[in-house]
């Protein structure tokens, strides 16, 4: 690196980011960045820049880096459209709790409030789905604002942060020096844990006669994983997830109930509303875990693990709320609690499970119909990978399948968009998710619409090679919204039809090797091929057009209410 | 629900930042409430900067607003009071036409009663001013009105409250943990 400390702010925007320990960033140049990506050719050696083929792509590029290296993402775009671009792939780091670090080129600051060529007011714009933002208008600015936007990004509940930088203080020159930011005066990034808080839960966790845990991504996020493990096994206390604390808990542990919520397992959901005690992990109570809140877990006490104050009864009444990090917090409570095991009560929920094997789970994994069903491409998938590959998913159908039958041996091994449900998360999401985790198998799982909104990245997979796997699972329909539209505005298909293009040629046309399967005798030799071939692949799997995702809970409705058919 | 809501005065403490103003409204127009007003000024504390908003609501939803107030970054500490926790006022101005001072001896006795003061006056119309809570700037303005009341507006409120707020020592507490 330059010994020099006399350098332009764009030059400073590079350092920063080496300083921060960044080697891999997602963007697309423009006339109000064009500085920085200067610096980015000089410093090309230590700092790749993919380029992706849409500003929104390299935001879910990041964030699909940033789930399975645990690090932060960075995205980078120009002013104007390039800036609002970015804009739902960081509302889906905020709400997903995803750490990124986006950088926006600006007008010259004596431009700015003039309407100048592609300026836009990306401050007041991001405002509401950022964990923080600000606009840099000095070049001196520039590492202390860095330095600060990674450490926010990056701790307490982690957060997407956007560094708005005037193309005048990416051009002016200062001294430069970086310092790590250490804190934020107005921010405690992890709240004080009271000591009696862990003593309340612990006594009601001892006393329960049928406690539940419903453990969400704070425990990924917060590298809890062994701890949770330990409470999990000494307390014997039946266990669920939520769709983004999936692979926190390997899929085949005993003590692993299964997914609450819309999609979620029959056991878990019905017995949320049997359990004397709910454990609450990690997680934030959503509307589509909790289904109607007035009927939600009404006769249980409630524990919540959590590190954010404001999420603390915010949606179910917490008796007892036990602030920090889950990986300090589960570790410091184990001593407290009492080994136990709920055999008779494990066994209520093994009951269910049976209950839904029967009338569900079969029929998907093993489907009578002549028609290929999206469960049974996951079954085969899982069959070829024993549970060891990251599944990316975007929104819908698809992902509730892949979701709920996927097997998971290790953490970080899902990615997908749940609190924002952004459909054309999955296609950019797999190529940060295969570069944050390149010795991992990363397949992503995509439905025929949400492929078409970001279909563009595939060639950012071409120029890089990257390997990931991409399956469509195509059923000609916007599945998910046809399904609701089935069950309750009485089969009227409004505009959920499509007429698809021939996927398989726009792959080879991205010189993608590419393959379709239409019927369930190809199929498992179809996956397997995909898995064994080196770098991308792509497969187009043409599944039963009218299926739908089971159970259900109806949106309003009870979890206890929830449906198998 | 209607009944529940009362007003509350939410006080916020920040580090002065150019875009918190904007980040707070947007906790409150995320939930679709109204502000009946919102004042910023220096607190007690050098470079500590202050909110008070009034809003009208339900404690339940303060509370949680407040919650997501404080978590911003640049926000030190949020706090909720209901009026009978806080002292409050207002300042109201009333343009009047300068004749009605002459012509109407009974303005001279709504002024001395309500404890208004005169700002200005000249040939063309006089200015009133009253401090004070919300009931009793209004009280004013009913009565003047009558007589015809050129222009009036008022501030928004300002309140301190009874409670110690620790606003140093929870500065204090930030810097230990680092």
């Amino acid at each position: 690196m330059s010994k020099k400390t006399r350098i332009t702010g764009a030059e400073a925007v590079i350092r920063c980011l080496l300083e921060e320990g960044v080697d891999l960033i997602y963007g697309y140049p423009g006339g109000a960045i064009m500085p920085v990506y200067d610096e980015l050719y000089k410093y090309q050696d230590k700092l790749t820049h993919i380029l992706t083929r849409h500003e929104q792509g390299a935001t879910h590029a990041a964030q699909g880096y940033a789930r399975t290296s645990g690090k932060v993402g960075v995205a980078i775009a120009t002013s104007g459209p390039g800036a609002t671009n970015l804009v739902t792939g960081i509302a889906d780091a905020q709400i997903d709790s995803t750490p990124m670090v986006c950088i926006t080129g600006q007008v010259a600051s004596h431009l700015l409030g003039s309407d100048a060529f592609q300026e836009t007011d990306i401050i007041g714009i991001s405002t509401p789905v950022t964990k923080w933002n600000i606009q840099v208008t000095k070049a001196e600015d520039i590492p202390a604002v860095m330095a600060k936007a990674f450490y926010i990004a990056r701790s307490g509940r982690p957060g997407p942060v956007l560094v708005d930088i005037t193309k005048d203080a990416q051009f002016s020159e200062f001294d430069f020096s970086y310092e790590k930011c250490k804190g934020v005066r107005s921010y405690k990034a992890i709240p004080k844990t009271e000591p009696q808080s862990l003593k309340d839960a612990a006594a009601l966790i001892n006393e329960a006669k049928k406690p539940m845990i419903v453990w969400g991504q704070g425990i990924i996020l917060g590298e809890a994983e062994k701890e949770f493990k330990s409470f999990v096994e000494k307390t014997g206390i039946p266990s669920a997830w939520t769709i983004l604390g999936v692979s926190a808990l390997e899929t085949a542990h005993p003590l692993n109930i299964g997914m609450v919520g819309m999609h979620g397992n029959y056991g878990p959901n019905k017995l949320t509303n049997e359990c004397d005690l709910l454990i609450a992990i990690g997680m934030r109570f959503d509307d589509r875990v909790t289904g109607n809140l007035e009927t939600y877990a009404k006769q249980a006490k409630v524990i919540h693990f959590e590190i954010d104050p404001a999420e603390i009864s915010k949606n179910v009444y917490a008796d007892v709320a036990v602030m920090g990090s889950v990986k300090t917090t589960l570790a410091d409570i184990l001593p407290f609690v009492d080994k136990k095991s709920h055999d008779s009560w494990l066994e209520e929920f093994y009951a269910f499970d049976k209950i839904e094997q029967e009338k569900v789970i079969q029929e998907e994994l093993y489907p009578s119909k002549e028609g290929i069903s999206m469960g049974e491409v996951i079954r085969n998938i899982n069959e070829g990978t024993k549970g060891d590959a990251v599944i990316v998913t975007d929104v819908g159908q698809h992902q509730m399948m892949a979701i709920r039958y996927a097997k998971f041996v290790k953490s970080k091994s899902n990615v997908t968009s749940g609190g924002l449900g952004t459909m054309g998360f999955a296609l950019p999401a797999a190529i940060g998710a295969k570069m944050g985790a390149p010795n991992r198998q990363v397949i992503a799982v995509i439905g025929d619409g949400g492929y078409q909104m970001t279909i563009q990245e595939l060639g950012t997979i071409f120029q890089n090679k990257t390997g990931v796997k991409i399956v469509i699972l195509n059923n000609e329909f916007l599945g998910m919204v046809r399904q609701w539209q089935e069950l309750f505005f009485e089969n009227r298909y409004a505009s959920t039809e499509m007429t698809n293009p021939d996927f398989v040629k726009i792959a080879e046309g991205y010189h993608i090797p590419a393959n379709r399967v239409t019927e369930r005798a190809n199929l498992a030799d179809a996956v397997k091929t995909m898995l064994e071939t080196d770098g991308p692949y792509f497969l187009e799997v043409c599944v039963e057009k009218e299926n739908n995702v089971f159970p259900m809970i109806p949106t309003g409705a009870s979890v206890s209410d929830i449906r198998l058919s | 629900m209607e009944e529940d809501k009362k007003y509350y005065t939410i006080s916020v403490y920040t580090e002065n930042n150019i875009g918190l103003v904007n980040r707070i409204s947007t906790i409150f127009l995320k939930r679709h409430v109204n502000l009946l007003s919102m004042t910023a000024s220096e607190s007690e504390i050098e470079d500590v900067y202050r909110f008070t908003i009034l809003v009208k609501m339900t404690q339940e939803k303060v509370q949680k607003i407040v919650g997501q107030i404080e978590k911003q970054i640049e926000v030190i500490r949020a706090f909720y009071h209901t009026d009978e926790e806080t002292i409050s006022q207002e300042t109201a101005l009333y343009k009047v036409k300068s004749e009605l001072l002459f012509d109407e001896p009974q303005i001279q006795n709504i002024i001395k009663r309500s404890g208004a003061s005169i700002v200005t006056v000249n040939k063309k119309f006089f200015v009133i001013s009253k401090t004070g809570r919300r009931i009793e700037t209004e009280a004013l303005h009913s009565a003047l009105k009558p007589y015809g009341v050129l222009q009036f507006t008022r501030s928004g409120r300002i309140a301190v409250t009874k409670e110690a707020m620790n606003i140093s020592e929870v500065l204090k507490d930030f810097d230990d943990i680092d």
